[in-house]
């Protein structure tokens, strides 16, 4: 008697599956990354698609995703996102960006681009704080939250408030698709995998700006065992920072 | 022949670009750029082209960045303060090898200065400018039929080394009206092919990636190297200079741009009313410096005088270029205030004086 075994996983073609990743361990920046390999995938665009790197943790993205990428200086991806589709416009382009690259040095770029309705997606970790130098205070860090400049705890009164960038963001007429989605468990993951996978259709269909953010992990700098950080983020993220879908194209569901 | 057209400095780089093939412009409002900014707003989206204003000169800049690794050929434009924003992307442009063209309409500093005319980002524009080891090919024209021209060429410039080719202007020659005769144009499909840029893989089994981050040590060393040696490349094929009345010249002046423009006027007016042998050495290629033409011109006179709308930067690559072998002086002024004529033959004929024989050691 033949026995047929079928895979039941498989690496994506978007990815380079012959290298481990710089991040740490228990960080969920690898789970977006694959993420976005398999929409670009599914969606049969990998051939097409140019990637914006930018700086932070995923500064080195371009040596894990098996498209053409250009590397932005700090916080400036969606302007560079914007320059390569306005030259390219029948391609799919993404920017990846972290929060302190985004919402701190990167703001002025990120909203611009969001007020024009630039016709690209952009991918924002939020994992409130700047984990490339070692766990500063990022503009989402959290009151309270301990960093390496607020080692007391974040002082509004000294370092005001954090910043909500979906809910900023979805102020504006431009933008297409916000969502925000979290990385903390399977159920979630596969929700925020919708969401992407939304926000480049979005992209694909010209209907403008798209961004989802997600709640991502940092047990190093936070200072907690991987699975500590995933309840974190599930306690004390989420409650601050509300997952779903802000904005969506009419017509969508 | 081409059509002639009475054109501002500003309008003649804008059509000359254009022509060249370009078809994206980003870019952001100042004095006493802006018309060059207006025109592209105006033609590029009938010729086929984007348009668009930035938020700033900082995300300008990167647009262009995006544009250029998308092997799109993209200009901007901008002035002094402008300018030092860009500083940023400039940098990244140099490692990350993107070509592109880049108008700095240089008005007077520092700091948010004036609206006026100067020269004073002269070593902004030639030593760097942003961080780490890189050059521009700086281009300066003294006119806006030689600002038409070398726009023109500037983009096969940039593409053949992959390098930014600055146009360091003034606002004389950006906003005088002047007949211009315009370059024929150029079908953008018709230019030779970028294997390199990020548009998507494709059949390749490797993708693009434009890229500055070079974490190992050695390979940064390596990018080095490999720039310096297409830098040396450059010096070799790119230098240009202009000369008037050298042959035989008794003294020489040196001034770059419309600073060019009055020294000749004061060399004519000299040579004509005092017949002194006066000549004029005009850099066009700022960088790469002509020192070596210069070196050999200067060798035979009796003295040097080096004129800039700056209090003295250009002066300090003649001094290297003549390395002692006769005198060299400098005569400026800056802030937006043009010298005139007058005064420019005044400094002549002071720099004359001083260097005539009869000052010269005496004979022991």
């Amino acid at each position: 008697m033949s026995v047929t075994l079928r895979p039941v996983f498989e690496p994506t073609r978007g990815l380079r599956s012959d290298r481990v990743t710089h991040y740490c361990p228990g960080c969920t920046h690898g789970v977006a990354h694959r993420l976005v390999a398999e929409v670009l995938e599914e969606l049969g665009v990998l051939e097409r698609t140019v990637g914006v790197a930018s700086v932070g943790c995923s500064v080195l993205a371009y040596n894990y995703f098996l498209v053409d990428m250009q590397e932005a200086a700090h916080g400036r991806a969606p302007a560079v996102a914007t320059g390569i589709k306005r030259v390219l416009p029948d391609r799919v382009v993404f920017a990846y960006q972290g929060d302190g690259d985004l919402a701190a040095i990167g703001m002025a770029e990120i909203v611009h681009a969001a007020a024009r309705g630039e016709n690209i997606t952009v991918i924002f970790i939020n994992n409130a704080n700047y984990g490339m130098t070692s766990g500063q205070m990022a503009p989402t860090t959290l009151v309270g939250q301990r960093t390496t400049t607020t080692p007391l705890g974040r002082d509004p009164a000294q370092a005001g408030y954090p910043i909500r960038v979906a809910e900023l963001l979805d102020t504006l007429d431009g933008p297409a698709y916000i969502a925000r989605g979290s990385l903390h468990d399977t159920a979630h993951v596969l929700q925020a995998k919708r969401y992407i996978r939304k926000a480049f259709q979005a992209q694909l269909e010209g209907r403008g700006f798209s961004l989802v953010e997600l709640l991502s992990s940092c047990p190093t700098n936070w200072g907690l065992e991987p699975v500590e950080a995933l309840d974190f983020i599930r306690e004390r993220l989420v409650p601050h920072y509300p997952l779903g879908e802000l904005r969506k194209p009419e017509g969508v569901r | 022949m081409g059509e002639r057209e009475l054109m501002k400095g500003n309008e003649a780089m804008a059509e000359a670009a254009i022509r060249a093939g370009c078809r994206y412009f980003f870019g952001y409002p100042i004095t006493p750029q802006s018309e060059l900014l207006e025109y592209m707003a105006r033609h590029l989206a009938g010729r086929g082209g984007v348009f668009l204003q930035a938020e700033s000169e900082v995300s300008a800049i990167n647009m262009v960045y995006g544009a250029a690794g998308a092997g799109a050929r993209v200009m901007t434009a901008t002035s002094s303060p402008g300018f030092s924003l860009m500083q940023e992307g400039l940098s990244y442009m140099a490692g990350a090898e993107l070509p592109a063209v880049v108008v700095n309409v240089v008005r007077g500093g520092p700091g948010l200065g004036g609206l006026q005319p100067a020269q004073s980002d002269y070593f902004q524009a030639t030593k760097g400018g942003g961080h780490g080891d890189y050059r521009l090919i700086v281009l300066a024209p003294s006119s806006p039929q030689e600002a038409a021209d070398l726009v023109y060429e500037a983009f096969d410039v940039a593409d053949r080394y992959r390098n930014v080719v600055l146009i360091l202007a003034d606002s004389i020659l950006a906003q005088a009206m002047e007949p211009v005769e315009l370059p024929p144009a150029r079908d953008p499909a018709s230019l030779p092919a970028k294997p390199w840029a990020t548009v998507g893989r494709g059949e390749r089994a490797e993708p693009n990636l434009v890229n500055s981050l070079y974490l190992a040590a050695e390979d940064l060393w390596a990018l080095n190297q490999r720039l310096q040696a297409k830098y040396r490349r450059i010096e070799a094929e790119e230098t240009r200079w202009a000369e008037e009345w050298t042959e035989e010249a008794d003294w020489l002046v040196v001034a770059y741009g419309s600073m060019a423009r009055i020294a000749l006027a004061a060399i004519r007016q000299l040579r004509r009313e005092e017949g002194l042998r006066v000549g004029l050495f005009r850099p066009i290629s700022l960088w790469p410096f002509p020192s070596r033409a210069l070196a050999r011109r200067a060798a035979g006179t009796r003295g040097v005088l080096t004129m800039e709308m700056s209090t003295g930067q250009m002066v300090e690559d003649v001094r290297l270029a003549v390395e002692g072998a006769v005198p060299v002086r400098f005569f400026g002024k800056t802030g937006g205030v043009v010298p005139e004529v007058e005064e420019a033959v005044e400094a002549i004929r002071r720099m004359v004086a001083e260097t005539e024989p009869r000052h010269a050691h005496p004979v022991r």
